[in-house]
């Protein structure tokens, strides 16, 4: 089975944030994998496993993102390709990265395609249902489980709460939610082989795309901090006492009940 | 420049979602006085169109069918790319909901489009259609036009005010047909959780529990707080690693963002991962044994205390308020 893996790479969920020159300040920042697009990974190679073929992770974004694709390689994914946009992906949007995804994969004749649902940074949740509608081919978003059964598969995606079970087939794109898998930590002997294993560098010519075929449709004007919290009041005495005191300023000051 | 805008209206169990009126509103400010258009795709949801009138559409556009009495991206992307091309507008507003997540990039990519997900704001300055949206999971934001296209939007529930409901407007209610043709995924089952409950992103109110809950059992008085208030159970990454609730519970960098009215935040210890899920809520009650505790300094009411002791206290109190209002 041919899998494909979209994986981005983001801030760790622990960095606090802070903004220089109007844009996000990265200096110093951990990087990781995009928590969903660790469970893609996971799931691709058991997947792969159960089923036999080749899993193939493949990033948009800077060369800085070779360091993440390592990672996916050690975890036990067997390729890697990295489309290094540089100045592209400065100013590139969800349209961008989803044009230049489709690209890569439209002869590649992929069964299963598995991303993140959505990335911790930018938050939009967009390529990869961007890129199913580029391929033309069914996707499932937010799921928590996958069967695959020759080219029928059995999805159960999370609905707010919620599960749908939902009966498709391949070829397929399915985004994952919290709760697919356990994602593996590499192991050292992972770690060793990941160094050896192809990890492919394409850029735009490469894809026969010119900057104007990927030109973003939308634009940041502007980044910002929320405001600081003013400290809250902590209550005092009496249990009951903090207890009735707090309905009441709910109630009266707060206004929210 | 005055635009036509569509909005597409999302129903659950039978009744128009908050959302959508909400989404109406949006598309009224990216209308600049132009026309706003409800869409309705589904089975007999032809009499709900009124109630869009009511909170703002000018007219709605109805597309029925038995195969897309549930939602699925094939079946509604079929409906609703037919209504856009017979309307050819310049906005389309979703809302930010699992619907319109799963909807909205096809639809995008489909016009060759660009995409502004999960809004909270949304005015008109300098001459273009402004969109605020949280990054980095509401630790920043950014301010964000489309440049070329439509202009498309998905808003996040809870942030932008519906306008006041109108019962004296009426607008037109017309079907499209619109043959539908076959569905690449099928639904085969749908298993209920969150029924019991209200919907956490759509809760005014949310009761959340942290590893101070201690085990599954530890739920019950946040759920008996949650159903006076009329409220939803979120739950901290740590509730959740701990097998106290599913995951579907999770408020955070990873899980789910909330921005309801109240959040009380029951034995959480605040790290920056779950801040991320809840700080833009209105009004934030920390309840923690640990005076310490990170979580109070984002909460604007807090007790220190025991959780278990404090959470059927405030049920009581918030039982009397109930009975006199």
């Amino acid at each position: 089975m041919n899998i494909f893996v979209l994986l981005k790479r983001t801030f760790d969920t622990e960095e606090k944030i802070t903004i220089s020159g109007g844009k996000i300040n990265e200096d110093g920042a951990e990087f990781i994998i995009n928590p969903y697009d660790e469970y893609a990974v996971e799931e691709a190679i058991q997947v792969r496993d159960a089923n036999g073929g080749e899993v193939t992770v493949i990033s948009v974004g800077t060369e800085e993102a070779e360091k993440q694709l390592r990672t996916a390689l050690a975890m036990g994914a067997d390729k890697a390709v990295l489309i290094n946009t540089e100045e592209t992906s400065e100013n590139g949007d969800q349209f961008t990265t989803s044009k230049i995804i489709a690209e890569y994969l439209k002869d590649k004749e992929a069964d299963l395609i598995i991303g993140g649902n959505v990335a911790i940074d930018g938050g939009s949740g967009q390529v990869g249902p961007r890129v199913a509608e580029l391929l033309n081919i069914p996707y499932v978003t937010t799921i928590t489980k996958l069967e695959i059964d020759g080219t029928n598969v059995t999805v159960t995606r999370d609905v707010e709460g919620d599960s749908e079970i939902i009966e498709t087939s391949l070829p397929l794109l399915v985004t994952a939610q919290q709760g697919l898998n356990e994602p593996r930590y590499p192991s050292l002997p992972g770690i060793m082989k990941a160094k050896k294993k192809p990890l492919e560098e394409l850029e735009l010519d490469d894809l026969d795309l010119e900057e104007d075929d990927v030109e973003a449709k939308t634009k940041t004007i502007e980044i910002y901090l929320p405001a600081k919290k003013e400290a809250g009041k902590v209550l005092s005495g009496e249990l009951n006492d903090q207890v009735k005191e707090l309905v009441h300023l709910l109630h009266t000051e707060a206004k929210v009940v | 420049m005055t635009r036509k805008v569509l909005v597409l209206a999302e129903t659950r169990d039978g009744s128009l979602r908050n959302v959508s009126f909400e989404a109406i509103a949006a598309a009224k400010t990216v209308a600049e006085g132009g026309e706003v258009v409800g869409v309705l795709i589904g089975e007999n949801v032809s009499a709900l169109g009124a109630e869009l009138v009511q909170f703002g559409a000018d007219r709605v556009v109805v597309v029925e069918d038995e195969k897309l009495k549930q939602y699925t991206s094939d079946g509604y992307a079929q409906g609703l790319l037919a209504v856009l091309e017979k309307e050819s507008p310049e906005g389309l507003v979703f809302g930010h909901t699992s619907l319109g997540k799963d909807l909205s990039p096809r639809i995008a990519a489909k016009l060759s489009s660009g995409l502004i997900s999960d809004a909270t704001a949304v005015e008109v300055a300098g001459g273009n259609v402004v969109f605020t949206r949280p990054i980095y999971s509401g630790k920043a934001f950014e301010k964000k036009i489309v440049t070329d296209g439509l202009i498309f939007a998905t808003v996040r529930p809870n942030n932008i005010a519906p306008l006041a409901k109108d019962e004296s407007r009426t607008g037109e209610v017309a079907a499209l047909s619109v043959e539908i043709k076959d569905l690449r995924a099928i639904i085969k089952e749908v298993v209920r959780k969150a029924s019991e409950g209200v919907d956490l992103s759509e809760a005014k109110v949310v009761i959340s529990g942290g590893r101070g809950v201690k085990s599954a059992e530890g739920f019950e008085p946040l759920k008996e707080l949650a159903n006076v208030l009329g409220g939803a159970v979120g739950a901290s990454r740590g509730a959740c690693d701990a097998d106290y609730c599913d995951y579907s519970l999770q408020i955070g960098q990873t899980g789910k963002v909330v921005t309801p009215d109240l959040y009380i935040a029951c034995g959480i210890s605040g790290a920056i991962q779950h801040l991320a899920g809840m700080s833009n809520s209105k009004v934030i009650v920390a309840i923690n044994k640990d005076p310490e505790a990170n979580i109070f300094k984002v909460a604007d009411y807090g007790i220190v205390g025991d959780l278990f002791e404090v959470v059927p206290l405030l049920t009581e109190e918030f039982k009397k308020i109930k009975v006199h209002s």
